[in-house]
């Protein structure tokens, strides 16, 4: 009785002590990105695996079966051009619904931001090889020999090749490196700052954000997977590649 | 806090007082946290304990009773570890083992050890069984196993001379149920941690590796050639395992369907849980169905044995032409680097031995 007592006296003075705070208008919020996908406009989530439904620029048909993908750091930059970099990161795993959604737990001043971005996959500072133990388990890993770190995407499927037989393919974007072994060169960056442009936040805030899985096959480069197909993490030509495609793969749908 | 413990004393006192005739004890058992190897710890998430069963000396000794006894079984003749024996990595030699009337299953035992970082805590090969609690009711009552059922092995246990006090110091009471018998095994089974290997001990500084094992591991870990460690792990998934279910090419078709069955989706069949490289050395022979004797046999399926079907991993590689074709040299350094993932230690370690 006694408890329920202070509770109810608590709770009364807390209520009576809510008054609206006008100095200044800042207030700080929650952003999340939500992750959907789809295949030149038509929705693809995990229940379109595993069949050979889709068809690349290159005309090839193909199959998804699984499907992951990183990215990191978003950065929210003001009219002032100051710009806040949240340090995080979030592996997408189409294949099992996961992480789809993802909240970093960081809070967001309100305010008229010029551009908000994030990285697909890790900025090569962020690309530290084994120093993040969520992603060595889930072997998520690039070998040493290619340079260490982590994987951008890793985009596994099958697709019918020019003698008409299903072949898989394993579209593995990691950091371009040449002359892999104990001394990799690489020869530009291929992680990708995807612009989602202008947002004015003033509350808690979701951005819907697309890709177009058929985006990877198709500009500029239009992909032939009768070429390229597996073994890619080595290939630097396929991973300049990737890079250069991956560049219109994301948009921002909506905002809510 | 005072109050509290004076509650405590009272209680304590009460009970002590209470029971004139018989001196039973309440005792409390005592924690005993998992000892993380250095490199998990460096390298990988924190291993799957459960909060209904925290880990205690009392509880992992009588887990490992249970485990080397074959009270267990139908006819008292059989122990989980006779299929999962220590000298084997906890597996045996056997293509399939035997049950307590010889029956035998269609599976391959396999080998336990860091079960704890199975941490979508699947079980068994096709992964039907989630959790080591639910894992360990499965074999006491299998017909081709153990062939006993619950109530049966309740009753034995219980008018047994050690195993009642046994539990009481375990877990607070003496009325044993099945769900303590699976809490104390797996108990036991969380204990069974293996991170010893040569390669470890390379891994950390302390050991060489031959320029052979070191070539070895450039195959596994190469692209072009073994491309492994996109299913097996690496120096930074030192499980040496995904943990998730793959076709590596063993069949066209298939008679085991594997997490197909589990899971009624005619796009997992012929799928299988990707097994740890660790302790090669013991566990021969291999695969779910263990159909291959030697590790000179599995590297030859990577390299020239695939066989295509629709839901082969897309992993595999020139499977028309039956894998990527290891030259011979790069086929005995690959195997010399998986032997070398092989730890004497937790074959030899006397804690999991039965004595
Ligand atoms: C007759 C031989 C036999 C006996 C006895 C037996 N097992 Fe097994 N065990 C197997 C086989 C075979 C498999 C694989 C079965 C499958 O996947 O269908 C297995 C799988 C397992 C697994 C799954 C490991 C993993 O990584 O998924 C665990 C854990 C296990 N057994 C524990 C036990 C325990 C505990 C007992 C005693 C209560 C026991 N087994 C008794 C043969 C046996
Ligand atoms: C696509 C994932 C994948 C790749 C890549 C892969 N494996 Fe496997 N491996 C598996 C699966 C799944 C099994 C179990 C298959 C079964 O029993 O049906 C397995 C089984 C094994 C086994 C048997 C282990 C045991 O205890 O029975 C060995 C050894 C092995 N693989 C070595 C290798 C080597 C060496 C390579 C590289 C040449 C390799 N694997 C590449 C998924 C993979």
């Amino acid at each position: 009785m006694n408890k329920v007592a202070s509770i109810f006296l608590f709770v009364f003075i807390t209520l009576v002590s809510c008054h609206k705070d006008n100095d200044d208008n800042v207030s700080n919020v929650n952003i999340s990105l939500h992750f959907t996908h789809n295949w030149d406009g038509i929705p693809v989530s995990n229940s379109d695996f595993n069949a050979l439904k889709f068809t690349n620029e290159n005309g090839e048909m193909l199959s998804i079966e699984r499907l992951r993908y990183l990215i990191s750091d978003i950065t929210l930059t003001n009219s002032t051009g100051e710009s806040l970099t949240i340090d995080a990161y979030n592996l997408v795993d189409v294949t099992n619904n996961g992480n789809l959604e993802f909240s970093p737990e960081v809070l967001i001043p309100t305010d008229a931001y010029t551009n908000i971005s994030f990285t697909f996959g890790f900025t090569n500072e962020k690309n530290i090889d084994a120093a993040y133990q969520d992603l060595n388990s889930a072997s998520w890993f690039v070998p040493a020999m290619l340079g260490g770190g982590y994987h951008y995407i890793q985009f596994d499927g099958k697709f019918l090749n020019s003698s008409n037989i299903e072949q898989g393919f394993n579209y593995h974007a990691i950091r371009a490196v040449d002359n892999p072994g104990a001394n990799p060169t690489f020869p530009q960056d291929t992680f990708i700052t995807v612009n989602l442009g202008a947002v004015t936040i003033t509350s808690n805030i979701v951005f819907n954000i697309e890709m177009n899985i058929a985006e990877w096959f198709k500009t500029p480069n239009i992909w032939d997977l009768n070429v390229f197909n597996q073994s890619l993490m080595p290939n630097s030509t396929a991973q300049i590649m990737m890079f250069e495609n991956g560049q219109n793969v994301f948009s921002l749908k909506s905002t809510k | 806090m005072k109050r509290w413990t004076l509650h405590i004393l009272i209680i304590v006192a009460f009970i002590i007082t209470s029971c004139s005739n018989k001196s039973v004890e309440v005792y409390t058992s005592t924690p005993s946290p998992l000892n993380i190897p250095q490199l998990f710890q460096d390298k990988i998430l924190n291993p799957v304990i459960p909060i209904d069963n925290p880990q205690t000396v009392e509880g992992i000794a009588l887990g490992k009773k249970l485990f080397f006894d074959p009270i267990l079984s139908a006819d008292n003749s059989q122990a989980c570890a006779d299929c999962h024996a220590p000298e084997n990595a906890f597996s045996d030699s056997d293509r399939f083992s035997d049950g307590i009337d010889g029956s035998l299953g269609n599976r391959n035992s396999m080998p336990l050890f860091n079960l704890a970082w199975n941490y979508d805590e699947k079980f068994f090969w096709d992964g039907n069984t989630f959790s080591l609690e639910h894992q360990a009711f499965v074999p006491v009552t299998d017909p081709t196993e153990m062939a006993s059922n619950w109530t049966q092995v309740e009753e034995k246990l219980q008018q047994h001379s050690e195993y009642p006090n046994l539990f009481n110091q375990a877990f607070g009471t003496s009325a044993i149920d099945s769900t303590l018998v699976t809490k104390a095994i797996a108990q036991f089974e969380r204990t069974l941690i293996s991170s010893n290997s040569k390669f470890d001990k390379f891994l950390l500084g302390v050991a060489t590796l031959t320029p052979e094992e070191q070539n070895g591991f450039n195959i596994f870990m190469d692209e072009n050639k073994g491309d492994c460690f996109h299913c097996h792990g690496s120096e930074n998934n030192p499980l040496w395992t995904d943990n998730i279910f793959h076709n590596n090419g063993l069949d066209n078709t298939f008679t085991d369907l594997g997490l197909g069955a589990v899971t009624g989706d005619p796009a997992d069949n012929g799928k299988f849980k990707s097994p740890s490289l660790r302790n090669l050395a013991f566990t021969a022979p291999y695969m779910h169905d263990g159909r291959f004797a030697t590790l000179e046999e599995v590297i030859n399926h990577y390299s020239e044995g695939l066989k295509q079907s629709s839901t082969i991993d897309p992993l595999m590689k020139k499977v028309a032409q039956g894998g990527v074709q290891l030259s011979v040299q790069d086929k005995a350094d690959l195997k010399t680097f998986l032997l070398s993932l092989s730890d004497y230690e937790f074959i030899n370690n006397s804690a999991f031995n039965n004595q």
